[in-house]
């Protein structure tokens, strides 16, 4: 994928509309989620649940990017941050601007901005391709953690602390059901209106450019624009998990939006795979619940192991899952299923399978 | 293409050209209030650019030959920073506590540095040998997989050499200072690292045009499999590319490990430096890395001193200056200055 990312590469399995199956799966999940508060202790629903939903829209948004539009980028994290540092100094809160600004409105200013600034770098990386895009993004990120670390008026002495969410969300740390359900929803409205977006004229372009952007040139497409609109959407989703992490925290620092955390996203997004939106939340959910685990139960190996030694462990995890398997965990298991369905697919479906659905991205695992 | 089209593709190279203009007639105004201060900071820039060029030097070779951008170079130049250090400690009984140290001698400042650099450069072979030699061409897949191993070896950093700042010392018979053009400036700052980076580079320019190694290396940069037909030992070409761009990366390490310091975070620093360098230079060539390096060295020197208007110091703000730099150079030359399509 170093110049021109390659054309299809193969059958995929075939997806047209939702199969029983997955309705099943659905059904389940939705339970889940809105039954979860009922028979998991507000602990695990706070430090796994919640934490692992917004983690999923930041990863979504870095998925969107690199399934749909072929771009892997880094930047996501310095979105955020914008979004996030931006909402805290406009309401009530100690340290930075503390403008006493309605959270609502905070919080729309938050993510308007963030988007913005999205556009711009966007503009900036849309004519960049594969790893140079990869490098520009990542230089935009460790840029804006190193402008918030030093412009301390802005990010106060070590962070803003006690940002006062929307009147809705209350005080999570008291009460962490609201943010829970606002990040559910979040997560839901996301995940629809990125498949929703796929399907639009300019989601079908968008694929198109990530699969061929000298054809779409001379197809008469502004590959440059829609890069740049695409990484604009990417911002926009990532600047939502921006807003839900300083809910989540209440407070936002520049240790949180440092390197480490720009690759924790792309981390989460690589395990859960990079090409499967689905990936997101999942690959959030095993970070999450490693995260919180290891810290408790992670044995003293020397001094190469041990319960502080988080990051080691998620290294080592994200290190397998490149080598073994480029689509990440649902790369997995769709590889799995397919098999299985190869088996069975006289039996399952017989006659002709139908033709591939065009906002299908997996065949994209082919081109890591 | 109508003529209106082409103004306004002129426009951004017109505004920034009038930006530049606006910039150096600032800094003409700087320097002719206050000499010494503006040739100490352009000294500051320079030593520091030296730094850059020996990391960045190493970082853009493996890439032009191999097309592998090694993410985890900044880690290497940290580990080499630490290795330097411990053995300092151990074998000489050298610390950053000054007052129960012995006086490092040249001795106990070259054996770690060499010690370290080459340490550095066989990591590096190996680990271009165990993961990224069987997925040559993957080049995203190499990435990732160098971030994983860069987020590996910054936690055991951590785990193994705390975090607390050290320095490595270098020998007491060396002078504090030199004395140039009416200023005194550090002596290892200004001739030991610049010394050295400008050795690197002659070096390395020597091999890349004069040597059979380097027209190798310019030969498989073009077109890797027509080397490789032609019967070059293409894989053992690129573990010798590889093991010089570590070498670079260890030796810049201990060297910045005297300069500045060894501390958590310096990975990341030098991996943002080198990328910068190299999206001015252009991925891949070596007179880019020198002219992104002393771009980048100078710019963020003045930032840091002359950000200020008047009674406004906007000091703080630097960062932008350098993200401005990024921001135009990918306006005019979206490669590079000496950048070429992969």
């Amino acid at each position: 994928m170093s110049t021109a990312p390659s054309a299809i590469a193969g059958p995929g399995p075939t997806r047209r509309g939702i199969r029983l199956p997955q309705w099943v799966a659905l059904g389940v999940l939705a339970l889940f989620l809105v039954g979860a508060p009922s028979f998991v202790d507000s602990f695990t629903l706070s430090q796994i649940l919640t934490k692992a939903l917004w983690l999923g829209i930041a990863a979504a948004s870095l998925i969107f990017l690199s399934s749909y539009g072929g771009m892997i980028s880094l930047g996501q994290t310095g979105i955020y941050a914008v979004a996030g540092f931006t909402m805290a100094n406009l309401v009530h809160a100690a340290g930075g601007k503390n403008l006493g600004w309605d959270p609502v409105a905070g919080t729309a200013a938050g993510i308007a901005v963030a988007t913005l600034f999205g556009v711009l770098c966007g503009a900036i990386a849309s004519r960049s391709y594969g790893i140079y895009f990869l490098m520009i993004t990542l230089a935009i990120s460790v840029i804006v953690f190193y402008f918030f670390a030093q412009v301390t008026t802005l990010s106060g002495y070590g962070g803003i602390r006690s940002v006062t969410p929307p009147a809705l969300i209350g005080n999570p740390v008291a009460n962490p059901l609201p943010l829970y359900y606002a990040a559910v929803v979040a997560s839901v409205l996301v995940y629809g209106g990125i498949r929703y977006l796929a399907r639009t004229p300019f989601g079908l372009a968008l694929q198109g450019i990530r699969d061929d952007p000298a054809r779409m040139q001379a197809l008469g497409f502004n590959v440059a624009l829609h890069r740049t609109l695409a990484f604009g959407v990417g911002a926009f989703i990532a600047s939502i998990a921006g807003i839900l992490s300083v809910w989540y925290t209440t407070q936002v620092s520049p240790g949180g939006i440092n390197l480490a955390q720009t690759i924790n996203i792309l981390i989460i997004a690589v395990v859960g795979g990079l090409y499967r939106l689905e990936g997101a939340w999942i690959g959030a959910a095993v970070f999450a619940t490693i995260d919180n685990y290891s810290r408790v139960w992670m044995p003293n190996v020397g001094d190469w192991l041990g319960p502080s030694r988080f990051e080691t462990v998620i290294g080592v995890i994200f290190l397998v899952i490149v080598l073994a398997s480029p689509g990440g965990l649902v790369g997995i298991w769709e590889s799995l299923w397919d098999r299985r369905t190869r088996r069975l697919a006289p039996i399952l479906a017989p006659g002709i399978p139908a033709m591939e659905v065009v906002d299908d991205a997996v065949d994209h695992t082919a081109a890591v | 293409m109508t003529a209106s089209r082409v103004d306004l593709r002129m426009a951004p190279r017109i505004l920034l050209g009038l930006l530049g203009l606006a910039v150096v007639a600032w800094m003409a105004n700087k320097a002719s209030q206050d000499g010494r201060l503006f040739w100490v900071v352009t000294l500051n820039g320079i030593t520091l650019a030296a730094l850059f060029f020996v990391v960045a030097a190493g970082f853009t070779l493996i890439f032009g030959l191999m097309r592998v951008v090694n993410m985890a170079h900044g880690s290497l130049y940290l580990l080499a920073g630490y290795i330097a250090f411990t053995l300092q400690g151990n074998w000489y009984g050298v610390s950053s506590n000054l007052l129960s140290s012995t006086p490092a001698t040249v001795t106990s400042w070259i054996v770690p540095l060499v010690v370290a650099t080459i340490a550095i450069g066989l990591g590096g072979v190996l680990m271009q040998q165990v993961f990224l030699r069987w997925n040559q061409g993957q080049d995203l897949r190499q990435a990732l997989i160098t971030i994983a191993i860069s987020v590996i070896l910054a936690d055991q950093m951590v785990a193994h050499f705390g975090g607390i700042a050290e320095a490595i010392q270098p020998p007491a018979a060396w002078p504090q200072s030199v004395s140039l053009l009416g200023v005194h400036y550090g002596y290892f700052r200004l001739v030991i690292v610049v010394g050295a980076a400008v050795a690197i580079g002659a070096l390395l320019f020597l091999a890349i045009k004069r040597t059979r190694f380097g027209m190798i290396i310019r030969a498989g940069v073009d077109d890797r499999s027509m080397v490789s037909a032609l019967g070059v030992n293409i894989q053992l070409v690129f573990a010798g590319a590889f093991l010089i761009g570590a070498l670079l990366a260890g030796l810049a390490g201990v060297l910045g490990g005297t300069m500045l310091a060894v501390q958590p975070g310096n990975d990341s620093a030098f991996l943002l430096d080198s990328l910068i360098v190299v999206i001015i230079g252009g991925m891949g060539s070596l007179g880019g890395a020198a002219i992104g390096s002393l771009a980048l060295g100078l710019v963020s020197s003045y930032a840091n001193v002359y950000l200020a208007f008047g009674t406004t110091d906007l000091t703080n703000y630097s960062i932008l200056v350098t993200f401005i730099l990024v921001v135009a150079m990918l306006a005019v030359r979206p490669l590079g200055l000496f950048g070429r399509p992969a």
